[in-house]
C-alpha cells in the first residue's frame, strides 16, 4: 500500500440551506477542497460521494454536473452515520491501491428539519408499528441505554453526562463552522426537556444540512502539488461492522466494533492513545461520547467519569488534556449524517497543518489526529492522520 | 359451500400479535431458534444461518421463558404522534441467553430516572396488552414486560 495524504479540504458551516439542493451543497465543498488543494476537477481520477438520503438519485455525479463532467470513476456511498468517513475511505483506498493518485471524496447531508431518527416497523398497517409498543428503536433511546449500561457498570452519574455537553458547546464558540455557537451551563443541560433518559436536550446533537470534501493524493502528486506545504498523512484507515455480541440484535452494540477499529488503527499507525493530539469521535449523544473515551483509550475502562471530572477531552486553552471534540463535536457542530465524516476530517487536517479555519481554535504543536464516525447497524470508521 | 363458511369465519376480527415472534395460543409467549452448532439462541422464526458462528443449521424453534430480568432502560419522553410518553423501555435478558427489547409498564417512568438502579436487574414477566386496532378489525396484541416478584 502507498503513502496517502489530504492535500485540500472543504467544508460549508452546517445549519439549514432549505434554499439550496443536495448537489449544490455538496458542489459548494468540493470547489472549496479544490481551490485550497490547488488543483482543478481535471486532475480527479475518482470520486467517491457520500450521502445517505438521495441514496438512490446518483448524488455525486449530479456534483459533477455542476463543478465539472470529466467522467471520472464515481462511486456512490451509503453506511449509515459513517456515509462520509465511508466514502473518504473508498478514495483513499484507490490512491493506496495504487491505481490513482488524485481523489476526490464529499460527504452531502439535507435532512432539515427532521426529528427523531430511527424506530418504525409496521409495513403497510401503522397498527403493527412497534415503536412505541414494543419498546423504541429511535436513536436516542439506543444510545441513552449505551449510556445506561455505563451507569449500571460503573455508577455513572447524570452529571459526567451533562459535563461533555457543557464542554462541547464552549467548544463550539471557537468555531464559524458550527450549527450553533452557544454556550449552555451544567444547569442549562440538567434542567433542559428530557428526550430519553439519560439524555436531554443539550445532549442530542441536531438534525441539519452540511457539506464537506477532500482531496487526497500520492507522495509522488503530493510533492508536484503541495509547493511546500505541510500535508498530513493518512497514517491507518480502518472500517469495522458489527461483530456477534450476546445483546448486539437488541440494543445495538456500538462499543465493540469502535474498540476493534481503534485497536487496528492504532497497530497500523504504529502508535497509542497516548499519541494523539486530538480526537474527532462521533458524540451523536453525549452518552455516545462517554463511551467512546474508554472505547478509544483514551481513559482505562470505567475511567470515563474521573477522565471527565480532570478535564479529559477539554480543549488545552481552558485547561484540558486529550482535548475530544473541539469543533463542538456532533452535539454542537451538527450532524448532516453523510457529511460528517469528512468533515472531521477536514478538522483534523486544520489542526495538524495550522489552517486558518481553525485558527481560534488550535490545539497547540498538533502532530496526530483521530477521526471516529459510528453508523448505527452497525459501521465504524476510525482515521489517523500525522503530521 | 364448506371452504366458503370456513374462509368467512377465519375473516372474523380477532386478535393478532403484533411481530411473528410472539404467539397468542395456547398462552402468550416468545419463540425463537437456536443454533444447533453453537447454542446461540436468536428472537427470529426462522434463519438461514446462524450470525454468531455461521452454521447454516439446522435450526431447533424453542419456547422462550416469559420471565427475565432488565438489563438496562431508557425513559422515553418523545416520540411518535400517538405514542403516550413517558414510558419506559428496557432491555430485558430471558434465561435461554436471548435479550428482549420492549415497554416496561406498571412502573413509574419518573421514579426510574431517580433511582436507576431500582431497574438495573429487576425481575419481569411478560404480559399480553392490547395496542391497536388494525384495518381488519382485528385486536393488535403486543409482548411487554411488568415487574414480577422474582
Amino acid at each position: 500500500m502507498r503513502n496517502v495524504y489530504v492535500l485540500g479540504t472543504g467544508m460549508i458551516r452546517f445549519g439549514r440551506y432549505p434554499d439550496k439542493s443536495v448537489p449544490e451543497l455538496g458542489a459548494e465543498a468540493a470547489l472549496i477542497a479544490l481551490k485550497d488543494a490547488g488543483v482543478t476537477i481535471k486532475d480527479v481520477e475518482l470520486f467517491a460521494c457520500g450521502n445517505l438520503y438521495q441514496a438512490n438519485a446518483m448524488v455525486g455525479q449530479r456534483i459533477l454536473q455542476q463543478v465539472g463532467q470529466t467522467g471520472i470513476p464515481v462511486i456512490n456511498v451509503s453506511n449509515a452515520c459513517a456515509t462520509g468517513s465511508t466514502a473518504f475511505r473508498e478514495a483513499y483506498m484507490a490512491v493506496a491501491s495504487g491505481m490513482y493518485d488524485v481523489t476526490m471524496a464529499v460527504g452531502v447531508e439535507q435532512m432539515g428539519k427532521q426529528g427523531l431518527l430511527g424506530g418504525g416497523g409496521g409495513g403497510s398497517d401503522p397498527a403493527y408499528s412497534t415503536e412505541g409498543r414494543v419498546g423504541s428503536g429511535l436513536m436516542p433511546a439506543v444510545f441513552g441505554q449505551a449510556g445506561m449500561e455505563h451507569m449500571r457498570k460503573y455508577g455513572t452519574t447524570l452529571e459526567h453526562f451533562a459535563k461533555i455537553s457543557v464542554k462541547s458547546h464552549k467548544h463550539a464558540t471557537k468555531n464559524p463552522f458550527s450549527q450553533y455557537q452557544n454556550e449552555v451551563t451544567l444547569e442549562d443541560v440538567l434542567n433542559a426537556r428530557m428526550v430519553a433518559f439519560p439524555n436531554t436536550l443539550y445532549m442530542c446533537c441536531p438534525t441539519g444540512d452540511g457539506a464537506a470534501a477532500a482531496i487526497l493524493v500520492s507522495e509522488d502528486k503530493l510533492k508536484q502539488l503541495a509547493g511546500g506545504r505541510k500535508r498530513p498523512r493518512i497514517a491507518a484507515s480502518v472500517l469495522t461492522s458489527d461483530p456477534y455480541t450476546d445483546r448486539d440484535l437488541t440494543l445495538p452494540d456500538v462499543s465493540t466494533l469502535t474498540r476493534r477499529a481503534a485497536k487496528k488503527a492504532y497497530e497500523i499507525a504504529g502508535i497509542g492513545p497516548k499519541d494523539v493530539s486530538l480526537t474527532e469521535l462521533h458524540d451523536c449523544f453525549a452518552t455516545a461520547e462517554l463511551v467512546h473515551y474508554e472505547n478509544l483509550g483514551l481513559c482505562g475502562d470505567g475511567e470515563a467519569g474521573k477522565f471527565i471530572d480532570e478535564g479529559g477531552g477539554k480543549h488545552p486553552d481552558l485547561g484540558g488534556k486529550a482535548p475530544v471534540n473541539v469543533s463542538g463535536g456532533l452535539l454542537s457542530k451538527g450532524h448532516p449524517l453523510g457529511a460528517t465524516g469528512v468533515a472531521n476530517i477536514c478538522e483534523i487536517v486544520w489542526h495538524l497543518t495550522g489552517d486558518e479555519r481553525a485558527k481560534q481554535r488550535q490545539v497547540p504543536n498538533a502532530k496526530v489526529g483521530m477521526a471516529h464516525v459510528i453508523g448505527l447497524g452497525s459501521a465504524c470508521t476510525i482515521h489517523l492522520l500525522t503530521v | 359451500m364448506a371452504e366458503q363458511a370456513s374462509a368467512q369465519t377465519a375473516e372474523q376480527p380477532g386478535k393478532k400479535p403484533i411481530l411473528p415472534v410472539f404467539k397468542l395460543e395456547p398462552k402468550p409467549h416468545l419463540v425463537g431458534v437456536k443454533c444447533s452448532a453453537c447454542g446461540a439462541v436468536f428472537l427470529d422464526v426462522k434463519r438461514l444461518a446462524c450470525s454468531k458462528c455461521g452454521a447454516t443449521g439446522p435450526f431447533q424453534e424453542v419456547q422462550l421463558s416469559d420471565k427475565g430480568k432488565v438489563w438496562v432502560f431508557s425513559v422515553i419522553h418523545q416520540s411518535f404522534p400517538g405514542v403516550k410518553t413517558p414510558y419506559v423501555t428496557a432491555i430485558v435478558d430471558l434465561p435461554e441467553g436471548v435479550s428482549v427489547k420492549s415497554n416496561l409498564v406498571d412502573v413509574d417512568p419518573l421514579e426510574l430516572q431517580k433511582n436507576p438502579q431500582k431497574a438495573f436487574g429487576m425481575a419481569v414477566e411478560l404480559v399480553a396488552n392490547v395496542v391497536a386496532k388494525d384495518r381488519q378489525g382485528n385486536e393488535v396484541v403486543a409482548f411487554q414486560f411488568r415487574p414480577s416478584a422474582n
